[in-house]
């Protein structure tokens, strides 16, 4: 039966890309017999494009159910369509695998990714370009697919890109205003700093591996060397960093908020964004084999990324630049639990996270839609009287992720937690510092949207059913995905059996601590994630501690500590100047040199153009006295 | 007749037709009507014809007659074309000299 | 088909061609009677093309279809043709491209006869030139082709044009000068050591291999300096930029499609095949310019105002690449640069086209002048999109095949030129994306406003450099089985001479050339 189920792993992307396909070429309206009018009722576009996403949900429940059916050292079955590149002795094939690892991806996405859809027909009504959008978001699940299903680093690239192109197409969708576009462009180039990572990253793989294949990276892996190893999984980390935006690469993703609300939580939150995890914890077996710096490296750059961004976020006043530097904040989390050997955390909190941040930016586009497009949260308040549905289902949100028992947020991050303290107390606590600031800013995000005084005039409108339904889907997720992953006793850790078998050989460190230190880890962080919510609630409802919230909303802490601006102004500035200079050595230099020596040329022609009368018959005379002095020459010679 | 008796030697040809080039040299550098000019290069030319099959008789080899051959081809090829060129820049010009025409003048 | 001198047939059909055509009466000039003589030609050209592709025997690395006969005979200079899996694809590109610049592009207003006599005399001289095995006969056709792309950029093209057609000869023919003496040089000193009749047959010259060491070296680099020059390598590149923009549409993309095809492909079938040794010997200074071009020509491309030469530059990147793949000297970078050449003609020959629409319809391509061309004509805008995606290389779409193959042979063969070369890759992406930004995105104003979405013809024309795009992209096992026989043969062919074992697959360390040459 496992057999006949997974090979219905191609409708999976099979079924985006027809969607995509249908869309582009207008082929919906051929079926459309009743209305000739030109414009093609939204609504069908949007549910045909979220019918082809769910319908790859039920395929991704297929490949589940048959992944139960096996045994769980059988669990990883690669169904192969075709060969892709083969030359010489490499042999990349599209084909895809199918383990604990992929399917549980694929699940969330799908999932996750459905429901937004669903949330986008109502959301986007109106839209001139509905349409497009709806099929830039199919092509991105279809690439999304691709990227997590594929069997081989190079597919898995494919599907990166993919999902890079699809993330540049939305974010510049409205593209008539020049901050969206320019904020496209950014993303796809910063995206392609850590491209080539990756791709430097695919030309060690097969040079050590002489396969790009997952398996045989993660079987080879003990016998390469260190240093290869160690090469390979840095410049992944790279590629890892621009995807995921960590830190230096994370200053896209802020500006990535240009995009429709959706594409912020389907691509910029939920998913996309975490194929920087994926792909770490997929070649754990190489972070294992690595020396032991470099997965300390991958640590600390997740735990000073979650420290910054953390602390970004709380001066922020665009409701969505908040969400988008927590979901920086948050993927360093994910990172910190890669690096201390706690892959299952990562995916764990990569799971949780796409439940409660898809939450938070959909309610934030009700909310948003309510203010008729305000997104300065010092521009709302009070929104709790008017928004009655949207409040208690962001305030589902804010608990999980602010790490509240028994919301799902809590469950996650305190393993990651459990994790880091396993490795390293200094981190842990800068970690738990992390946690603590991430509690802060959401409270204060709250109080300031929902509570208090009301800064607007105009009455905020509920937003409809279509837009709500998702998100009770959401947040009812959001507070149970907890038992995925239950730390009480060996039993409950149903995610961690699960997996077992994808991260045979990885880098997992175990705890060394038993049961007792963790309640103490998990109360600890219930103590400080509490008092920085009440702080929080003093100063944004109690308005108290003037001065510390002037510290909190300083303008270094708005700019996102300048980073931004330096790489800006150094792009922009030195690079652009650098970049004139080469242009203008061509027209100088080379260009100049080749028309010197032409115009040099041209100096002696003008010499000897004087000889040139015209004159037939100075030109015989110049023939008659040549052939008189040759004349000359023989004859005095032969003398 | 004792006249004839004085042979013929190929020198004579030869002064003819050194005699017959210089004319034609001269002829060229010295006349302005384009004909006449045109007249003086296939002077030179004979001369050299001349001078060709004076060396084949000399010789007895038949490469000289056969470059005669292909001489009078090229001047016969030669004057077709000339004097077409002639004639249409007459054409333009009437009365033109030789001096007037250069407009290829560098 | 057998005994049926098909590939002769094809030099020759456009030639006739541009016989018919000059040969039409003036009263013809104002009518399509021009264009439809020249479609009608290379449409033929096209189902022969079609014939020998299908016909082509995809297990044979060696000549097919082999047409021999003496031409001139005391010389030993012969009328040689055969096409392999490395040549195939240049044929078969030169045959797809010239149709559809007759078809889908406008025709000059003027001298229409002269125009479409000229174009199909070019694609006789690229046939041939792709087509000849025997080194003169090559030389013949690399000149010939340079006659009517002088007169078609000089008389059809644009502002400046006269300036940029005479710089393109001048350059071109600096550089075929030195390559006939080495070709002279190669025959004479092979039939002088041999013993054997004068002979310019590309085959037995190789196999004979009787330059020494010092005599081959000079020799490539006479010919690496004629080739260098039309692929164009850094830093001869510069007719490269004026010869394109000037030149009208049609020109630009035979140019960018074809033209400097015959540079890279003449690297590697007379260069790289005739002197293997030298080849290996001076592979860091050819992958090192090669790498300087690929990075020069992102960057310099990057900072251009004006649209067609910012493709122009992104053209030398490309090139660039191919050179690198070509001298990583192992099946994966050869086939990958045989496999970028067909993409760069397709994918570049595609921008240009478009490049020219964009400019029939906005008479200019200042990048300053055009905005938010997106909003007025979407679908435009979504073939550009393709297109530059092809151009920057996104997985799924045939450049990253021949770019990852390119890389990952370089990769092997000289780690550090590869590795530089990559970021080649943030580059590409930075030109395009960046100029997309200024001219599709934005607000629309003014007379962008006005701008006309593509009509159905042109969409079609578009449309037949896509399919091929997006079919190599996800299959390109397609060409792979074709190019890779004839690559492994070349490749056999570099070992034997070398001596050294160089691993087909991998690993191949350079060989040190001093000792491969003594013992011969």
């Amino acid at each position: 039966m496992a057999e006949a189920l997974t090979n219905t792993v191609w409708f999976l992307p099979l079924a985006p890309l027809v969607g995509f396909l249908v869309l582009v070429f207008g082929f919906d309206k051929v079926f459309d017999s009743r209305n000739s009018q030109k414009n093609v009722p939204e609504k069908r576009i949007g549910w045909l494009a979220s019918g082809f996403v769910i319908t790859a949900f039920v395929f991704a429940v297929l490949q589940f159910v048959a992944l139960l059916s096996l045994d769980g050292h059988d669990r990883a079955v690669t169904k192969t369509l075709y060969s892709w590149i083969p030359v010489g002795s490499l042999k990349v094939d599209i084909s895809f695998l199918v383990d604990p690892l992929s399917v549980t991806m694929i699940l969330f996405i799908t999932g996750v990714g459905a429901l937004i859809h669903i949330y986008a027909v109502y959301y986007m009504h109106g839209d001139k370009d509905y349409r497009r959008f709806f099929s830039y978001l199919n092509l991105f699940v279809f690439s999304m697919i691709i990227l997590v299903m594929a069997d081989n680093l190079l597919l898995s690239f494919l599907g990166w890109e993919g999902v890079g192109v699809c993330s540049y197409f939305l974010i510049s969708f409205w593209f008539d205003k020049r901050e969206n576009a320019s904020a496209g462009s950014k993303a796809f180039i910063t995206n392609r700093v850590g491209d080539f990572g990756f791709m430097l990253a695919i030309f060690f793989t097969f040079q050590a591996f002489g396969s790009l294949g997952w398996q045989d990276i993660s079987h080879g892996a003990s016998s390469a060397t260190a240093s290869t190893v160690s090469i390979i999984v840095l410049l992944l980390m790279l590629g890892a960093a621009g995807k995921s935006a960590q830190i230096p690469l994370q200053v896209w993703l802020p500006n990535a908020m240009a995009g429709p609300t959706p594409v912020s939580a389907l691509i910029h939150a939920a998913t996309m964004v975490t194929a920087g995890v994926y792909l770490l914890v997929r070649v754990s077996p190489l972070l294992e084999a690595s020396y032991d710096w470099v997965p300390q490296v991958i640590m600390w750059i997740g735990l000073v990324t979650a420290l910054v961004a953390a602390l970004s976020a709380m001066a922020q006043t665009d409701i969505k630049r908040v969400l988008a530097y927590s979901t920086i904040s948050q993927l360093g989390f994910m990172f910190v639990a890669i690096g201390a050997g706690a892959p299952v955390a990562a995916i764990f909190h990569m799971i949780t996270h796409a439940f409660f941040k898809a939450l938070l930016f959909l309610g934030a586009g009700s909310v948003t839609h309510a203010m008729d497009g305000e997104q300065d949260i010092n521009k709302m308040g009070g929104l709790s009287k008017h928004l009655r549905y949207t409040t208690p289902l962001f305030l589902v949100g804010w608990l999980a992720i602010s790490g509240v028992p028994p919301f799902s947020g809590f469950w996650s991050k305190d393993e990651i937690l459990a994790g880091v303290y396993n490795n390293n107390r200094f981190a842990y606590v800068l970690l738990l510092l992390a946690a603590g600031v991430t509690g802060f800013y959401m409270t204060r995000l709250v109080l300031k949207v929902f509570f208090g005084k009301p800064n607007y005039t105009h009455t905020p409108h509920e937003s409809g059913k279509g837009i709500l339904l998702p998100l009770y889907g959401l947040a009812a997720l959001a507070i149970v995905a907890g038992i995925l992953n239950l730390p009480f006793s060996k039993d409950l850790l149903v995610l961690e059996h699960w997996l077992e078998p994808a991260l045979e050989g990885g880098f997992v460190k175990h705890l060394s601590f038993g049961g007792g230190t963790q309640w103490v880890l998990g109360i600890l962080s219930i103590i400080v994630g509490g008092l920085a919510m009440f702080l929080a609630f003093r100063i944004y409802h109690s308005n108290r501690f003037g001065s510390i919230q002037k510290v909190v909303e300083h303008q270094f802490f708005y700019k996102a500590w300048h980073i931004d601006q330096a790489l800006t102004s150094f792009v922009g500035g030195k690079g652009n100047r650098m970049f004139q200079k080469a242009a203008d050595f061509d027209t100088k230099v080379v260009d100049g040199t080749v028309m010197g020596v032409a115009s040099n040329t041209k100096k002696l022609g003008g010499v000897v153009r004087l000889f040139q009368t015209g004159k037939i018959r100075s030109y015989a005379l110049w023939v008659t006295l040549g052939a008189v002095a040759l004349l000359v020459y023989f004859l005095i010679r032969a003398l | 007749m004792s006249i004839v008796a004085v042979a013929v030697s190929p020198s004579w040809y030869l002064i003819l037709s050194g005699v017959l080039f210089s004319i034609g040299v001269l002829g060229l550098l010295v006349r302005r009507n384009p004909l006449v000019m045109f007249m003086c290069v296939e002077l030179m030319l004979n001369a050299v014809n001349l001078t060709f099959v004076t060396f084949a008789r000399e010789f007895g080899h038949l490469g000289g007659q056969a470059a005669v051959l292909f001489v009078l081809t090229v001047a016969a090829a030669e004057v077709v074309v000339g004097l077409a060129i002639l004639v249409s820049v007459l054409r333009l010009r009437p009365g033109a000299t030789a001096d007037d025409i250069s407009s290829l003048k560098g | 088909m057998e005994g049926f001198p098909i590939l002769t047939v094809l030099i020759f059909v456009p030639l006739v061609g541009t016989a018919v055509i000059s040969a039409l009466p003036a009263r013809f000039e104002k009518a399509t009677v021009a264009r439809n003589t020249a479609v009608g030609f290379s449409l033929v050209t096209l189902v022969l093309a079609a014939i020998v592709l299908i016909d082509f025997d995809t297990a044979i690395g060696s000549l097919q279809f082999v047409d021999r006969a003496t031409w001139i005979a005391p010389s030993g200079i012969q009328w040689l043709v055969g096409v392999n899996g490395i040549s195939i694809f240049m044929v078969a590109l030169t045959a797809f491209l010239f149709p559809l610049c007759f078809i889908f592009l406008k025709q000059p207003e003027q001298n229409r006869r002269p125009y479409f006599a000229l174009i199909l005399m070019l694609q006789s001289g690229c046939l041939g030139a792709f087509l000849a095995q025997d080194l003169f006969l090559f030389f013949v056709f690399f000149e010939v082709v340079l006659v009517p792309m002088y007169f078609l950029i000089g008389r059809f093209g644009h502002a400046r044009a006269k300036f940029a057609s005479a710089k393109f000869f001048i350059f071109t023919m600096a550089g075929s000068a030195l390559m006939l003496v080495g070709i002279l040089a190669v025959a004479l000193l092979t039939a002088n050591k041999t013993g054997a009749p004068l002979t310019f047959d590309v085959e037995s010259l190789a196999i004979a291999d009787a330059l020494s060491v010092a005599e081959a070296r000079w020799v490539f680099l006479a010919f690496a300096i004629g080739f260098g020059v039309k692929v164009p390598l850094f830093p001869i590149h510069i007719w490269l930029p004026d010869a394109h923009t000037e030149a009208p549409t049609a020109g630009s993309i035979i140019l960018a499609g074809v033209l400097l095809k015959l540079g890279t492909y003449g690297f590697l079938r007379f260069g790289i095949f005739l002197f293997p040794e030298a080849a290996d010997f001076f592979a860091p200074v050819l992958m090192g310019l090669a790498v300087v071009g690929i990075l020069y020509g992102a960057v310099v491309a990057t900072m251009q105002k004006d649209l067609k030469r910012l493709v122009a530059y992104s053209s030398i990147a490309h090139l660039g690449f191919v050179v690198l793949g070509l001298f990583a000297l192992n099946s994966q970078g050869i086939s990958g640069a045989v496999l970028q050449m067909l993409n760069h003609g397709l994918s570049t020959g595609a921008l240009f086209l478009l490049v020219g629409y964009l400019y029939e319809r906005r008479h200019t391509r200042q990048i300053s002048e055009l905005e938010g061309i997106q909003k007025v004509a979407p679908i435009f805008a979504a073939l550009f999109t393709v297109v530059m995606l092809s151009s920057i290389g996104l997985p799924g779409l045939n450049g990253f095949v021949g770019e990852f193959l390119i890389l990952l042979g370089a990769f092997d063969a000289h780690r550090w030129f590869a590795v530089v070369a990559t970021s080649g890759v943030i580059l590409a992406a930075v030109y395009l994306l960046w100029a997309y930004k200024r001219v599709f995105h934005g607000p629309v104003e003014g007379e962008n406003a006005k701008t006309p979405d593509l009509k159905w013809k042109e969409r079609i024309g578009v449309g037949l450099f896509i399919v091929p795009i997006v079919l190599i992209g996800v299959y390109p096992r397609l060409l792979l089985n074709r190019i890779e026989p004839a690559v492994d043969n070349t490749i056999a062919h570099i070992q034997n001479v070398i001596g050294t074992e160089i691993d087909l697959t991998g690993e191949h360390e350079s060989p040190h050339s001093e000792e491969g040459g003594e013992h011969r």
